[in-house]
């Protein structure tokens, strides 16, 4: 299959102020980001020409409209496909294409969200909606909610393979750790496998530390053609493989629970980029429950189905280990605005060039970023390289 | 007093019109294809296995088997906080569809993937009764 040959690079990435921000608008952090990963890059906001982004829950609506009028552009290429919290990793392969086939040449990805402000704690209803139109009305009134739809694949899969609550643990405890190594984090404190066990029960077997946070944050990423991207500040991140796919909207249609459409954007990525697993240096998986980093690692074939459990047993994703993942912190001690897709290729980015610091994973030139959205419904692979 | 907690209520559309109406009457039904013979559920305008337009409702026995569940202990909505914790299961009809419903009547604690449950009908609204299940 023809790769993407290199011809694009990710030249700028930023994240906004994040944790709780209750004085600045989603708005305001997308756009902040958006100005800092220009920074990164060395480009002005006069030189964004494409845009892709999606603005969660309320006022969101119209997106890219919405957001390209609040920063002053008019781009020649605008996306606002909406897959939950994968659409960011998803935006690299349309911003890709777009790129390659001339029909823009700077493109700006880019995220707001005021989660935790908007909704005033952790804890605080989903939602106080009474009447539901569309499929929905199907599975609302059951009292279903996003940590429910992931629980009911997480019972699956420990019926079927045996999978426990401790291995699941491994992943929130090892995720802890680079955290602890990361001053944006915001839960650095280090905890073990009891705690999680100990923690309050959200949603059999998920417990409230095998769920991701809920914070208020702002991401962009900045990418332009390779021929452009050699003459802009820092040294550009080639974009190598790229997949997107989704098998459901609702929990209660997924086919098979126990798999994501990682088993379809992962083939794809990999075909593309033409690497094989064994390649990749640090692995970026959208955690929003330790179940979801779970079914993603077995999606994307780093081991067999039913073997994430022993997988991720013995702190193997945790610094020191021989399967960094989750660098920063993810979204399960880092931040997490809602939609967490885009800080999985900010930091990756970071990781291929180096500038990690304490958590910098030693001479890591491929990294693979994975978002998943919805309810396990979608996702986005990108793998991508140090030139 | 405070007015009663709601719960979110399904408001009847074209596609889904019938089931409620037929659920009104304490009946489960789904739709099969006519073109290709497969049943599918959530009802819909068209058939989501060959996108047929030609599909008829059936009765179905309401037995069926829990394929996966959870035990809910967090309110998603204010009208669930006096029911924790409650079970929201997937659950398998011996038809042949799959449906989300909750399993009641019984501790949330004997609750089994493969446990064989029966349907039961709950009043949610004047208007509208809710499939749920029960142990068989």
């Amino acid at each position: 299959m023809e790769t993407l040959g290199r011809k694009t690079a990710i030249v700028g990435v930023a994240e906004s102020d994040i944790g709780r921000v209750p004085h600045k608008s989603k708005f305001q952090l997308s756009a902040e980001a958006s100005r800092l990963a220009l920074d990164d890059a060395g480009l002005s906001i006069k030189d964004v020409d494409g845009l892709f982004t999606i603005i969660s829950t309320q006022g969101g609506e119209h997106s890219s409209m919405l957001m390209a009028e609040y920063m002053g552009i008019r781009p020649r290429f605008t996306d606002s496909t909406s897959m939950g919290g994968s659409s960011f990793v998803a935006y690299v392969e349309h911003a890709a294409a777009a790129i390659n086939a001339g029909m823009c040449e700077v493109a700006l990805i880019c995220h707001g969200s005021t989660n935790i402000s908007d909704r005033g704690g952790r804890a605080g209803p989903v939602s106080s909606k009474t009447e539901v139109y569309g499929p929905m009305q199907f599975e609302d009134p059951y009292g279903i909610s996003i940590a429910s739809s992931y629980a009911l694949a997480a019972q699956r899969h420990m019926h079927e393979y045996g999978t426990t609550s401790e291995q699941l643990a491994e992943i929130a405890v090892a995720t802890r750790k680079w955290a602890s190594l990361n001053p944006k984090a915001l839960m650095r404190a280090p905890i073990t496998i009891e705690d999680v066990l100990n923690s309050r029960m959200v949603s059999s077997p998920l417990h409230v530390l095998d769920c991701c946070l809920v914070t208020d944050a702002g991401g962009a990423v900045v990418l332009t053609s390779m021929e452009r991207a050699r003459d802009l500040k820092k040294a550009p991140v080639a974009v190598l493989g790229t997949g997107e796919s989704h098998t459901h909207r609702m929990i209660s249609q997924m086919p098979d629970y126990t798999q994501t459409a990682a088993a379809i954007s992962g083939r794809l990525a990999f075909e593309r980029a033409g690497v094989s697993h064994k390649d990749i240096d640090v692995a970026e998986i959208y955690d929003s429950f330790t179940i979801t980093v779970l079914l993603t690692l077995e999606s994307l074939g780093f081991c067999k189905k039913g073997e994430g459990g022993p997988f991720v047993s013995g702190q193997r994703t945790a610094p020191g280990g021989d399967f960094p993942m989750n660098t920063q912190g993810g979204a399960l001690s880092y931040t997490h605005p809602g939609m967490f897709g885009i800080f999985t290729l900010i930091e990756a980015v970071r990781q291929l060039r180096g500038e990690c610091g304490p958590r910098q994973v030693k001479d890591a030139e491929l990294a693979l970023c994975n978002g998943t959205g919805g309810v396990l419904s979608s996702t986005g692979t990108v793998i991508l390289g140090r030139v | 007093m405070a007015e009663k907690r709601s719960k979110p209520v399904p408001r009847p559309y074209q596609d889904t019109k019938a089931y409620w109406d037929a659920a009104k009457e304490k009946r489960l039904i789904f739709q099969r294809c006519l073109d290709c013979s497969k049943p599918q559920f959530y009802p819909r305008g068209v058939c989501s296995h060959c996108l047929g337009s030609r599909l008829e409702w059936l009765d179905s026995s309401g037995r069926g088997k829990v394929h996966t569940f959870t035990v809910s202990y967090r309110a998603p909505h204010p009208g669930f906080a006096d029911e924790l914790p409650f079970v929201i299961a997937i659950v398998d009809l011996e038809e042949g569809f799959r449906m989300m419903s909750n399993i009641v009547g019984c501790d949330p604690g004997i609750v089994r993937i493969d446990m064989p449950v029966k349907v039961v009908f709950e009043q949610l609204t004047p208007d509208i009764v809710l499939p749920k299940f029960s142990p068989a």
